[in-house]
């Protein structure tokens, strides 16, 4: 029991700092209330998604922001705009900030500010990672230790 | 011969005859000459001579005769050989000239004479002209004066001022003595002297029609004359003198009932009425072909004017009757509304007032019911309330009946379940079955569709009605409950040759036979047992109660589903089936979300609100996609996921209900896509509702939603809250603009 309550705590720091550093906004709240009987896992899976998304679209930019020659904006655009739309999605505020931010390079076809963006969402989607991946463990910890996810805030 | 020359040689005594002679030819000759200058001088004057040619050969004639006897003069005394020869000459002359004209005269006399007779005969024939001329005017006359005396006749409709003014004016233009008009009275057998012009004799006063007289007048369509003696001619008191000339002539007339288009009727039922004209006595007037004449034509145009006179009264009088009757109807017609409101009125306030005790009663009754009570007080509370509940359905049912006739009742149409509505009415029948030692069976053929849609409780109450007057009217038995759906063959039932049902897509016919071998109805009985209040005479039922009213509500509630209700027994003690067919829906689909019914939901999640409703999600972001999906799926829908505009276009049937669309997509615009998909359904209640899931709400976003006639827009990120508000406002109003 204890190492339950302990592990449910840390969950509750954990997921309240996520949300008081602006990592992750209510939109995730209202996914980890989507999760039921029905779909145990819908957090994780959305997540998983959110991840393999991310990654690809980061390097479709970063090899699209590469070429010497000319860059395609148009392209950079479109994956800019399904990043933003995934981390909206998700309540990834700050990668959908720097999204935001992204798009208006792209539009004045300003390379070195869209380079400069590429490497800020490239570091919050990191970040953001690695906390979710904690958080998540956490989860499967409690679960395993027969305990339940607290309500989030 | 020596002359003495003392006296003059006298004359010779024969000279006295020479100088008579000598004078004699003297005057002869001046005689001759002064002839032909007069007539030479009054041809000169007349204008017209035709034989000029023989009047110079005349006068030539008379001047030689003229010029010979002046010769002659000289002849008488001592002449000359040149007297002699010119004597001669003329003699001559005179001779051929004389024969000649003696020989034009045989040529010319004729004609002379026969110019006498042609003058004759001219003066014969302007004389005749002259009598013709006054004939003509007396008749050009005589037709102004028709024409006039027509116009005044015509010139009204007033059927006494036509007769009047026709008798005034013929007596003034022909200038009678006398004009009486004889009309046949009533009865046909007299003639009744109606108008006279001077207003002798009492009006009044009859003569029988079947006088010889009469009838020849009668017979000849012809102004006849009769004698001064007829009974009709005679109404002027007898004079010194000899009356003049009587004529009369028949006028006819024509009922209305006589009249036919193209031909006239038979004379043989024509009336006639007399109108006889006396020409002044004393006055040796005869009647003239044209003044005969002029009465003919007056007679017919009398008779004209009086049919339309008979036509305008008639008019008249028919449109008076259309008054009154209209003045009445329109009394009943108020008088019946003021019954009606005020049967309104009674019924409103007993509605009311009636049922406010009933209530308080039973309300109170049942409550009683649950407290204390000994064996005795129980038993008299339970009648109280079994006496309550029947008043207070009797009150229902006159209610009932009497908005059902006004046809002021509708159907308050709902999905039910068919099932349950039998189970019910099996339920509250059972107990009293049981007292009566009746076994009830229900028998539900399994192609009944679960769910119907109709008037749940009035099919129920339809249902409790006839299976209680079957468990009422039976001692004994079984009753046996049997529902299936009707087939197209049997729908056609040959009893009921004016009741064609047509089964269809979205209906059905629900036929219910409550089979009973109780008491039975005689055959003469049936087809009174729907009516009101009536109650067979058999003293079994009158004691079993009930007011009569039942069945007759029942057969309204049937006819307003659309159905028909009908008994058949086979006669007292046979026991009785009745059976009825009603109208019912069949809901479309199970997931309205109209339906009370609940699917298989996890306790913990609430009430899933959209059961079932199946959507398509459509977004080419895995992510948002799946979040998308998360919230629908929690909700209760059943979701389809596509990630292409083709995949959509391709994938979209009439099943989905609602479309949620990422409008933010590359390759097709997503408002093409909605275009295509509503192009693809041509039928609206087809169509899903689509909504556009953006992250975009400007004016420019919004106003291509609405022409491109999409449901309305989301702006993601969609919190479960907000995708649950919108998809219970687009299915209730098929429309939802903006959720933000």
């Amino acid at each position: 029991m204890d190492v339950v309550n302990q592990l449910q705590r840390q969950f509750i720091d954990n997921s309240a700092s996520l949300h008081r550093e602006g990592f992750l906004d209510d939109q995730f709240t209202q996914l980890q209330k989507l999760q039921d009987e029905n779909s145990p896992d819908f957090v994780v899976e959305v997540a998983s998604l959110f991840f393999e998304d991310c990654e690809k679209l980061i390097n479709n930019m970063s090899r699209a922001l590469e070429q010497q020659q000319g860059v395609d904006f148009k392209q950079v655009d479109a994956s800019v705009h399904q990043l933003k739309g995934s981390s909206s999605s998700i309540g990834a505020v700050r990668v959908k900030n720097i999204c935001v931010a992204f798009r208006s390079f792209c539009e004045a076809q300003n390379r070195e500010g869209c380079l400069r963006c590429l490497q800020q969402v490239t570091h919050e989607y990191s970040l953001l990672k690695n906390k979710l991946q904690t958080l998540f463990r956490l989860e499967k910890q409690i679960l395993a230790a027969g305990g339940s996810i607290p309500g989030v805030e | 011969m020596d002359s003495c020359n003392c006296i003059e040689p006298q004359w010779p005594p024969d000279d006295l005859l020479m100088k008579y002679q000598y004078i004699s030819d003297f005057f002869i000759a001046l005689a001759y000459f002064s002839i032909p200058l007069e007539l030479i001088y009054f041809v000169k004057k007349s204008a017209v001579f035709p034989y000029r040619w023989v009047l110079v050969q005349f006068g030539a004639f008379i001047v030689l005769c003229g010029a010979t006897h002046l010769i002659n003069l000289w002849t008488f005394t001592m002449h000359s050989r040149t007297v002699a020869m010119v004597m001669t000459t003329a003699k001559v002359f005179t001779a051929v000239v004389s024969c000649v004209t003696a020989l034009m005269l045989v040529h010319i006399i004729p004609d002379l004479l026969s110019v006498k007779t042609r003058e004759l005969f001219l003066k014969n024939k302007a004389a005749e002209l002259d009598r013709e001329m006054g004939l003509i005017r007396t008749q050009e006359e005589t037709g102004r004066h028709v024409r006039m005396l027509t116009h005044e006749i015509r010139s009204t409709l007033d059927r006494h001022t036509i007769l009047k003014t026709t008798l005034v004016e013929l007596g003034r233009t022909l200038a009678l003595e006398e004009c009486a008009l004889w009309m046949p009275t009533r009865t046909g057998l007299e003639l009744q002297l109606s108008y006279t012009l001077h207003q002798q004799n009492p009006v009044g006063y009859t003569v029988p029609i079947h006088h010889p007289m009469i009838n020849q007048v009668f017979s000849s369509s012809h102004v006849v004359k009769i004698s001064p003696n007829c009974p009709v001619a005679r109404i002027r008191p007898a004079g010194k003198y000899m009356p003049g000339e009587v004529v009369a002539v028949r006028v006819p007339l024509l009922h209305l009932s006589n009249f036919q288009i193209n031909d006239w009727p038979e004379l043989s039922t024509k009336r006639y009425a007399l109108m006889v004209l006396m020409l002044p006595s004393d006055s040796a007037r005869q009647w003239h072909v044209h003044e005969l004449e002029l009465v003919e034509v007056v007679a017919d145009q009398v008779a004209v004017a009086l049919s339309h006179a008979a036509i305008l009264e008639e008019s008249m009088r028919a449109r008076d009757l259309l008054m009154e009757q209209n003045v009445a109807l329109d009394l009943a017609r108020r008088e019946a509304e003021t019954a009606i409101r005020a049967r309104n009125d009674f019924l409103a306030v007993m509605n009311h007032e009636m049922r406010t005790p009933m209530h308080a009663i039973i309300a109170l009754s049942s409550l009683l019911q649950e407290t204390e009570l000994t064996p005795e007080q129980r038993l008299m509370v339970e009648t109280i309330l079994k006496s309550s509940n029947l008043l207070a359905t009797l009150i229902n049912d006159v209610l009932d009946l009497s908005r059902l006739e006004d046809g002021s009742l509708q159907l308050d149409l709902g999905t039910f379940n068919l099932y349950a509505v039998f189970r019910e009415v099996l339920n509250l029948i059972k107990p009293i079955a049981s007292v009566k030692k009746l076994h009830v069976s229900l028998n539900m053929a399994p192609e009944l569709p679960e769910y119907a849609i109709g008037d749940e409780k009035r099919l129920m109450q339809t249902i409790l009605n006839v299976v209680g007057n079957a468990v009422k009217f039976s001692k004994d038995g079984s009753i046996l409950i049997s529902a299936f759906v009707a087939k197209a063959e049997l729908l056609r039932d040959s009893r009921t040759p004016e009741f064609f049902p047509v089964p269809g897509d979205n209906h059905f016919y629900l036929r219910v036979q409550v089979k009973d071998s109780g008491i039975g109805v005689s055959p003469q009985d049936i087809p009174k047992l729907f009516t009101k209040f009536a109650q067979t005479q058999s003293t079994a039922i009158r004691n079993s109660g009930g007011s009569g009213l039942g069945l007759a509500i029942c057969k309204r509630f049937v006819n307003l589903m659309e159905g028909h209700i009908w008994i058949e027994s086979e006669g007292l003690g046979k026991g009785c089936t009745a059976i009825f067919m009603v109208k019912l829906g069949i809901p479309e689909r199970l997931n309205e979300s109209k339906l009370a019914f609940m699917p298989k939901v996890p306790p913990n999640l609430g009430p899933a609100a959209f059961p079932g409703l199946k959507v398509l999600v459509m977004d080419e972001n895995g992510v948002s996609r799946m979040v998308t999906k998360g919230l629908l799926v929690h909700l209760g829908c059943d979701v389809t996921m596509v990630s292409s505009s083709e995949e959509c276009l391709r994938v979209v049937s009439h099943e989905h209900k609602v479309v949620f669309m990422d409008v933010c997509v590359s390759g097709m615009d997503g408002y093409e896509i909605a275009i295509r998909i509503q192009e693809k359904f041509t039928k609206r209640h087809e169509r899903p509702i689509i909504v556009a899931l953006t992250g975009n709400t400007d004016k420019v976003t919004k106003e291509k939603l609405m022409r491109v006639g999409m449901g309305g827009l989301i702006l993601k990120p969609v919190s479960l809250d907000k995708m649950r508000s919108v998809l219970s406002d687009l299915l209730e109003h098929r429309v939802l603009f903006e959720a933000v």
